[in-house]
């Protein structure tokens, strides 16, 4: 009898705690901003790496949320990240026209692989893009696309439309709806071709029965630009501590960061901030 | 086969390893899953309870809706909650999305209909037995209801291991307001689905032998708590 | 334990025209029933009767179908009228805590709940068990704790329903005991039964009831040697065990 009101009050006392805690967090956090990026970057392993360095050089705890380039973007114009890191040129302009993002910066590129199966069905190996998916469609071999508006996906429709194919339609012609990694997976397990990011795919350990067999052509440039989200719209962007990340992102530090990352040997980024190119 | 055994070997390692990174998503894991289930007991039992116990105008129709309530897709209650909590939302200015706050405000509304039907159920059987005493003795229907959870604290602990599992089982909310930012908002289950989507299977499938190991030797301590009471209290 | 006086406040209890139906059977018929709280009154009849329904109706957990409840005053707190059933219903705590309990829901003060609840299980003999599990007492105990414990809140009347059926010979004597210890220490007494033995032993009138209708109400020693009805009667020859099923016309 005298236990149960114990334990009534041990427990109160404790879940008000766990309350408290979990909802006093954020305040008793280090310095922090939110960045918005893509799926393709996290899962390439790059932020783990970078934002290490980031941390020693600023003191600043950068918190990542990835989820595809479209949803990084409503994410931003929401209010919900002080900075934003995605690879599709076109939309992040149209950011910036809108007025969510401070100023457009250009930091890195990755490229473009089409993967397949190691029989080739619609033989399509080679440095040719546009024609390798001509092929694909043509043939009908199964084609898994992200179908998430992402970044990747994005690029994707370019070379579509590119290849004279408005719109993919047709059994063959697999939207998943979701990240890089699930649909590689889902290529994998249905043995069709995909467009990946070369990091995504480096990292990507159930490969199944495919490879790379298209690259190196210059149209599948992955371009990644990096803004800060416009304070004007959002009061309470961390702005000070954003641009400052954003700073380092393309002073030399930042850049060589970038480049020193690799998987197996092999780097995955390409920093390629000069003052003149970016800044529309 | 290859998978689950080689998975089986690397959680072992992980585990005795003692992997910081681990141990800290699993340790985020039970505290938010642990105030989860708290929080929905504390709010969801003593409702089931009075459900069960207090006619009520529109009683039915509440019932009705507690067992709808049941199949709440939680990806729907993860969107709801986020726009909640985001800056453009009406509770933004708290600043409390894509922190472990906002993972346990999501697993507890998702917990509170499973404890609150399940404590419904419990109580309304053992009510038809108790009633006319507690009636008799000046006990209101509104009094009996902390009477009833204490009386029935064993069978009522199951309802909060149940909860418990549900709140530690959920990924998509989770993803949602949490964000999944690594060593804040990342827990084991949406640890498992990220690496899983980044192909990494034995490391998906180690860290949910590591989950199913927690849950079961929770239930295995309940079931032993609920023997010795029954040897105890009769 | 209990206090004799003002006891005429709530009495006496009319029952008029009593009615109950439950689930489209009448289980009361146009009772009409008067206490006094001056004797002990046993409610005699057939399984199936109508003894418990009687009970519950008077004590209040059964509202009528029609019919009218006046007490003397007409608010009687829970308090003031107990009820004990045939088989107790008890917490899963210990015994004395069940008694606690009881008294702290109806509004007694933490120190004076401690020397009441300590006094009523040491009335009834249970003195040594208060610290053990209730629910793992034997059948007799539980009986006779659960009556301490209604006995505690110092009722000025109280119902008991079959008290004795659950129990063998020897704790049902115990059981009578207490009860009888109940009722000189101030408390009137409504019980039901069909040990005919208790009945004679306890009773100073006796309530027949058949079918739902009161039919005889007469003071116990003539009601067991010269009863007034055909049903009591054959009642009595053990010839109406079940529900009543051969039909009589009323006498």
């Amino acid at each position: 009898m005298e236990w149960h009101r114990t334990l009534a009050r041990g427990v109160r006392r404790r879940v008000l705690a766990a309350c408290v805690l979990a909802l006093a967090a954020p305040a008793l956090a280090q310095d922090f901003i939110t960045l918005a990026s893509t799926t393709s970057t996290e899962q390439s392993g790059l932020f783990k790496h970078l934002l290490r360095d980031a941390n020693a050089a600023l003191g600043l705890e950068v918190r990542v949320v990835a989820v595809g380039t479209g949803q990084a973007l409503d994410m931003a114009r929401r209010g919900d990240a002080d900075v934003v890191l995605v690879h599709d040129k076109p939309a992040e302009e149209k950011f910036v026209a809108e007025g969510f993002g401070v100023k457009r910066y250009e930091v890195m590129y990755n490229d473009f692989v089409v993967v397949g199966p190691k029989g080739d069905p619609a033989g399509v190996r080679g440095k040719d893009v546009v024609v390798a998916l001509k092929r694909i469609a043509a043939a009908q071999i199964p084609f898994a696309s992200r179908g998430d508006n992402s970044g990747t996906h994005a690029a994707e429709l370019r070379y579509w439309k590119l290849a004279g194919i408005e719109q993919p339609r047709g059994g063959w012609y697999r939207e998943t709806g979701s990240g890089m990694g699930p649909t590689l997976n889902t290529a994998a397990g249905m043995n069709a071709y995909a467009l990946a990011d070369r990091g995504t795919w480096l990292s990507f350990r159930n490969r199944g029965g495919l490879e790379v067999l298209v690259e190196g052509d210059t149209r599948l440039f992955n371009q990644y630009g990096v803004m800060l989200v416009n304070p004007a719209k959002h009061p309470h962007v961390k702005k000070v501590a954003g641009q400052r990340f954003v700073d380092w992102l393309i002073s030399p530090a930042g850049q060589a960061s970038i480049a020193a990352y690799r998987i197996q040997g092999e780097q995955l980024f390409f920093p390629n901030y000069w003052p003149g190119a970016s800044g529309r | 086969m290859q998978d689950i055994a080689g998975s089986l070997a690397l959680a072992l390692r992980l585990v005795a390893g003692g992997d910081p990174e681990l141990w800290s998503i699993v340790a985020l894991s039970l505290e938010v899953s642990l105030a989860s289930a708290l929080l929905a007991c504390a709010l969801g039992l003593p409702l089931g309870a009075l459900v069960a116990v207090r006619e009520f105008p529109g009683r039915r129709g509440l019932v009705v809706m507690l067992n709808a309530l049941l199949g709440l897709p939680s990806v729907v209650v993860g969107l709801v909650v986020y726009l909640l909590l985001s800056r453009a939302g009406p509770l933004g200015s708290m600043g409390i999305l894509f922190t472990p706050g906002a993972i346990v405000i999501a697993q507890t509304i998702l917990v509170i209909p499973l404890v609150a039907a399940l404590s419904r159920q419990f109580v309304e059987d053992a009510w038809l037995e108790y009633r006319e005493q507690l009636t008799s003795l000046g006990v209101t229907p509104l009094r009996a209801v902390p009477t009833m959870l204490v009386d029935l604290r064993i069978p009522l602990l199951t309802v909060a291991l149940a909860g418990f599992g549900r709140a530690a089982s959920e990924v998509g909310a989770v993803m949602i307001v949490g964000g999944n930012i690594e060593g804040v908002t990342r827990v084991m289950t949406t640890t498992i689905a990220l690496e899983t989507s980044k192909g990494d299977l034995p490391l998906a499938l180690a860290l949910g032998v590591i989950l199913l190991a927690i849950v079961v030797s929770l239930n295995a301590l309940a079931y032993g708590l609920r023997e010795w009471a029954v040897k105890r209290h009769g | 334990m209990a206090e004799p006086s003002q006891r005429s406040e709530m009495f006496p209890l009319e029952a008029r025209a009593i009615t109950v139906r439950l689930g489209g059977h009448t289980a009361l018929d146009r009772v009409d029933l008067t206490l006094d709280g001056r004797r002990r009154i046993v409610v005699l009849g057939a399984n199936g009767a109508g003894k418990s329904v009687l009970l519950r109706t008077l004590h209040g957990l059964i509202a009528p179908t029609s019919g009218t409840l006046e007490w003397a005053c007409s608010s009687v707190r829970p308090a003031d009228q107990a009820m004990v059933f045939q088989r107790p219903v008890l917490l899963r705590r210990t015994a004395l805590a069940n008694i606690d309990y009881a008294l702290a829901v109806n509004g007694v003060g933490e120190v004076e709940r401690e020397t009441r609840a300590r006094e009523a299980i040491e009335r009834v003999g249970l003195a040594a068990v208060a610290g053990r599990q209730a629910r793992v007492l034997s059948g007799g105990e539980q009986q006779r704790l659960a009556l301490a414990r209604a006995w505690s809140l110092r009722p000025r009347l109280m119902f008991l329903d079959e008290p004795t059926a659950s129990l063998d010979p020897f704790a049902a004597a115990e059981v009578e005991r207490v009860i009888a210890e109940i009722h000189a220490a101030g408390t009137a007494i409504v019980l039901s039964t069909h040990v005919l033995g208790f009945a004679r032993r306890i009773a100073d009138e006796i309530v027949f009831i058949h079918e739902g209708r009161v039919v005889e109400r007469t003071p116990a020693d003539r009601f067991f040697t010269r009863p007034q009805t055909m049903e009591a009667a054959r009642f009595l020859k053990g010839e109406l065990p079940w529900n009543g099923i051969a039909p009589s016309p009323v006498a």
